[in-house]
């Protein structure tokens, strides 16, 4: 009823009924455990292969604090793929595995360039325009997949993948012949013009504004799934689409609509990188930033509030690596490796409520003893604390 | 006594914490029928998927033959002997029976490693003569009725070399005649010296087949009986603690304006098949309409379609003076068409997702949980579902925990609960009290009778025959897809009566059936 009980805790105390609920702490717990398992791992691999493996581990392990230009590289890393993470946290809710945000990543790219290019706004306006059409475009190229599968039952994996290929040589025919600056020797478009880049927060490093719009659309994610009703009618559908259909839920339309909203994010994803990282459009293959996203998004456990925190372990990962393998002699394609660990790891359901299980066959257990030290009469233990007060009892004699 | 199966302070603790059995001792002789009753989420599902080795007990012992065993899977159990039917079928619907039957355990061509189908066949319809559960060999299982189903289960298990069989409740999708026939097949198995575990609700059914019955409540077993030496009214005390009243008691219905006519829906399946052949009726606000027929005679497909869930061919859907012609089943609902799925499992119920959600799945959008902007208000819901399960008795450590997690009878309670909630007008209601427990029936029949006296209309399917002629105000017979027979007054005809409509051996004329509509 009143309005504060509906909101649910403030967010000091949603952190310390983290701390407290085991339920939601130990699956964090275990993530904590893969993630230090795989860097263990790791450490062992560089002794193994290394010449120099003290040198090279302390690069890989320290090498994102040791310089303040690591550090900041670090955070300008996490922003692609936190946003790619939460698009397909959002996927995964609704039970899909299209990946099409891949598409949505690179065609807001290079929506983002021709509006960085071509268009002339005061600064402030012209990345936000640039984003807002970005988003637009990969949200509309985010329901194709899921559009195929509801008229076609085509798979959404298979038919996502093709698409990615389309929209990527797509995306290079638009920067070939309309945005190219022909005095480069690689392809690249047109410089932006100045009014198109993001504020830096940090003078004199990369790190850009973008940091905190993908901030923001953490905060906005975890509460569209978990808040609103488009988040219900998204998590009803993933769970059982039959069953929200004879619900009355209107599954086709969620399905892409949701899509929508993931292209959505992924499409500003791509814009953002633009504006706060680059001053033309110089990729050379596409990033594919969707693949982190899905590792980020299974650290997360679809759960988009953890994005940032398996972002920055996904970044972490990749800038010590690649700290290392510049100084040292092991190559960077190692970090592949400890990816898989990971993967494997967490998607292991047994694994992942070992404590759980442990913990509750105990409670059960002392509870049973406690019930059996009882005086005798305990033997019609009706309910128990089981929500069994019922009805269905009322019509009988007390 | 020697027992051949015998459990020993037996427990079972769920990954969730749930205490689903607590110390049991359960045993069972060589070539008896044990019956096992018992309310919903008593624990005789865990116990037998204990015995057959799917689920491992927390505590306690196991012994066969005397013998204690561990088994780590169901393949254990089989190989030694043990063989279970669930409450919930498992075969592979687009496979025929045969490849069903011989599944994991294929005979070959010759010394080669292609499968056999001929084989197959000939092994299916060998074992089906020997011990009279004739079966379809080729056919499909999508394409075969339940029963026929049920009889390739026991025979898969029967073909694995099962000398002890468990049942679990296997004649709540059954009609009565298929039960009389399943029983006296069982019966059979026993002279074969095979040893019957039973699981029902019916306790007819119990003092009808079994020698002895084994009673649990709560997790616990409360005692073993002699079949021939105790009354049912001891039985159903130490299984709910209390009297129930098992025949129903309603008052003459006042039927009121009509809320909703159908005129001549069809439909064809998915082999061409006339499911539903030109299919008429009206509904009444205060009255009980019932539904008889054999199993598979069209009613799925009629509440399919008055519910949106599928689309008719022809004809038309009016509800309360509006056309809502295959329109989508959200459309119904907010037109005020209730719905009790007869699948609890894959159609009524989303098993991940919690009880909450499930119980809110048809009205999170009403202004009591919805505020500004799309938010829910998530502690209204919360409220609302605990009512509910508080309410309809659904047996559960929380709201919050996953619908997977109950027992058969509460997976169905908890479909019941919403739909009695749902405010609506038009009731339309398919197998209600499949695999509930007497207390819970008890219950859902009074809120029906409730629901009709404050002035809702009901359509009841049930394959219960006993169920719709005791709850029903007129009646509708339903044969190969039609309407045979209809009944204004459902206490002017007997099972008997019924039973010749229901095999398609009378039929009545055009214009009694046409009274249906009321015009
Ligand atoms: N997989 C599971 N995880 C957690 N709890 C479970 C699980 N399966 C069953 N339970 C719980 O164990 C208890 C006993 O369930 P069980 O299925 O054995 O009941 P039952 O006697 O077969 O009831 P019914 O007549 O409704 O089928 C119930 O409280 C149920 O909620
Ligand atoms: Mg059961």
């Amino acid at each position: 009823m009143s309005d504060a009980k509906t909101r649910g805790p403030g967010p000091l105390a949603s952190v310390k009924l983290f701390f407290t609920d085991r339920d939601k702490l130990e699956p964090a717990v275990i993530t904590l455990l893969a993630a230090i398992f795989a860097i263990l791992m790791g450490v062992g691999l560089i002794f193994v292969v290394s010449k120099d493996p003290v040198t090279s581990t302390k690069n890989f392990l320290l090498g994102p604090f040791l310089r303040t230009y690591n550090f900041y590289y670090l955070l300008v890393a996490m922003v692609p793929i936190t946003f790619t993470g939460l698009a397909l946290c959002i996927i995964y809710q609704l039970k899909y595995m299209s990946l099409i945000v891949d598409s949505s990543f690179y065609t807001g790219a290079i929506v983002a360039t021709a509006i960085g290019v071509r268009l002339a706004l005061p600064a402030g306006w012209h990345p936000a325009v640039a984003m807002l059409a970005a988003g637009l475009a990969g949200g509309l190229i985010g329901t194709l997949p899921a559009i195929l599968k509801i008229k076609w039952r085509a798979n959404e994996l298979v038919s996502s993948l093709m698409f990615n290929y389309v929209f990527y040589f797509f995306g290079s025919f638009v920067i070939l012949y309309f945005l190219r600056d022909r005095n480069q020797t690689i392809l690249a478009s047109m410089p932006f013009q100045k009014t198109f880049a993001l504020p830096k927060l940090v003078e004199n490093t990369q790190l850009h504004a973008g940091f905190i719009i993908a901030a923001v659309f953490v905060a906005l994610v975890s509460i569209f799934l978990f808040r609103t009703k488009w988040g219900y009618q998204i998590r009803i559908t993933g769970a059982n689409p039959k069953f929200a259909a004879y619900a009355g839920i209107p599954v086709a339309s969620v399905a892409i609509f949701a899509h929508f909203v993931s292209g959505f994010i992924g499409g500003i994803g791509g814009a953002v990188e633009m504006s706060g990282l680059y001053r033309a459009f110089i990729w050379q293959m596409n990033p594919s930033y969707a693949w982190d996203g899905v590792i980020v998004a299974m650290l997360a456990r679809k759960n988009p509030k953890f994005v940032p925190v398996s972002a920055f372990f996904l970044a972490y990962m990749r800038v010590g690596a690649d700290f290392m393998s510049r100084r040292g002699d092991v190559a960077f394609e190692f970090i592949t490796l400890l990816q898989g660990i990971i993967i494997l790891i967490l998607a292991s359901d047994k694994i992942a409520n070992y404590f759980k299980a442990r913990r509750l066959r105990r409670n059960a257990f002392a509870a049973e003893a406690a019930l059996a030290a009882a005086p005798a009469g305990g033997v019609r233990s009706d309910g128990g604390g089981k929500g069994t007060a019922g009805a269905a009892g009322t019509g009988g004699k007390a | 006594m020697d027992y051949l199966l015998r459990t020993e302070g037996l427990s079972k603790v769920y990954p969730n914490g749930t205490l689903a059995n607590k110390q049991v001792d359960f045993a069972v002789a060589k070539g008896e029928i044990l019956g096992l009753v018992g309310e919903n989420g008593a624990g005789k599902s865990t116990l037998m998927k204990l015995l057959y080795g799917e689920e491992s007990p927390s505590s306690g012992t196991i012994y066969l033959d005397g013998k204690p065993i561990g088994f780590s899977s169901s393949q254990d159990a089989i190989a030694a002997g043990i063989g279970m039917v669930h409450q919930h079928f498992m075969l592979v619907p687009s496979l025929s029976l045969a490849e069903n039957l011989v599944l994991g355990q294929e005979p070959k061509k010759g010394k080669s490693s292609f499968f056999d189908l001929e084989k197959a066949v000939a092994i299916t319809e060998e074992l089906g003569e020997k011990y009279n559960l004739k079966v379809f060999a080729r056919a499909r299982v999508v394409d075969v009725s339940v029963s026929m189903r049920q009889k390739l289960e026991i025979l898969k298990a029967l073909y694995r070399g099962a000398k002890i069989l468990i049942l679990d409740e296997p004649t709540a999708v059954l009609t009565p005649q298929e039960t009389d026939e399943l029983f006296v097949e069982l019966q059979a198995l026993r002279s074969h010296g095979h040893t019957i575990i039973f699981i029902s609700h019916k306790l007819n059914e119990i003092f009808k087949l079994c020698d002895r019955v084994s009673v649990m409540r709560d997790g616990r077993m409360i005692g073993t009986h002699q079949v021939a030496d105790v009354d049912r009214q001891t039985i159903s005390n130490e299984m709910v603690g209390r009297e129930v009243l098992l025949s129903v008691r309603k008052d003459k219905a006042k039927a009121g304006e009509k809320v909703l006519v159908a005129k001549d829906l069809s439909y064809i399946d998915d082999f061409g098949i006339a499911a539903l052949d030109h299919v008429s009726l009206a509904l009444r606000k205060g009255e009980i309409l019932g539904v008889v027929g054999v199993d598979g005679n069209g009613q799925s497909e009629l509440v399919r379609i008055l519910t949106g869930s599928a689309r008719s061919l022809s004809g038309s859907v009016v509800v309360k003076g509006r056309d809502l012609t295959n329109q989508k089943p959200g459309a119904l609902r907010r037109a005020g068409v209730a719905h009790i799925a007869e699948d609890r499992m894959t159609v009524g119920t989303a098993l991940p997702a919690s009880i909450e959600d499930n119980l809110m799945a048809d009205r999170y959008f009403h202004p009591e949980y919805k505020g500004r902007a799309g938010f829910l208000k998530q502690a209204a819901m919360a409220r609302a579902a605990t009512e509910i399960v508080t309410t309809f008795d659904i047996r559960c450590k929380s709201a919050k925990q996953p619908v997977s997690s109950l027992s058969g009878g509460n997976m169905q309670k908890v479909v019941i609960g919403r739909e009695f909630t749902a405010d609506a007008d038009i009731l339309v209601i398919a197998q209600p009290t499949r695999g509930v427990d007497v207390g819970a029936i008890e219950f859902i029949h009074k809120r029906i009778i409730e629901m009709r006296d404050q002035g809702k209309a009901v359509l009841l399917v049930s394959s219960d025959l006993q169920e719709v002629m005791s709850m029903s105000d007129s009646l509708v017979v339903m044969n190969s897809g039609k309407i045979v027979a209809y009944f204004e007054d459902a206490s002017a005809t007997t099972d008997k009566e019924l039973g010749l409509y229901m095999l398609g051996l009378k039929k009545q004329n055009p214009e009694e059936i046409g009274k249906v509509l009321h015009e």
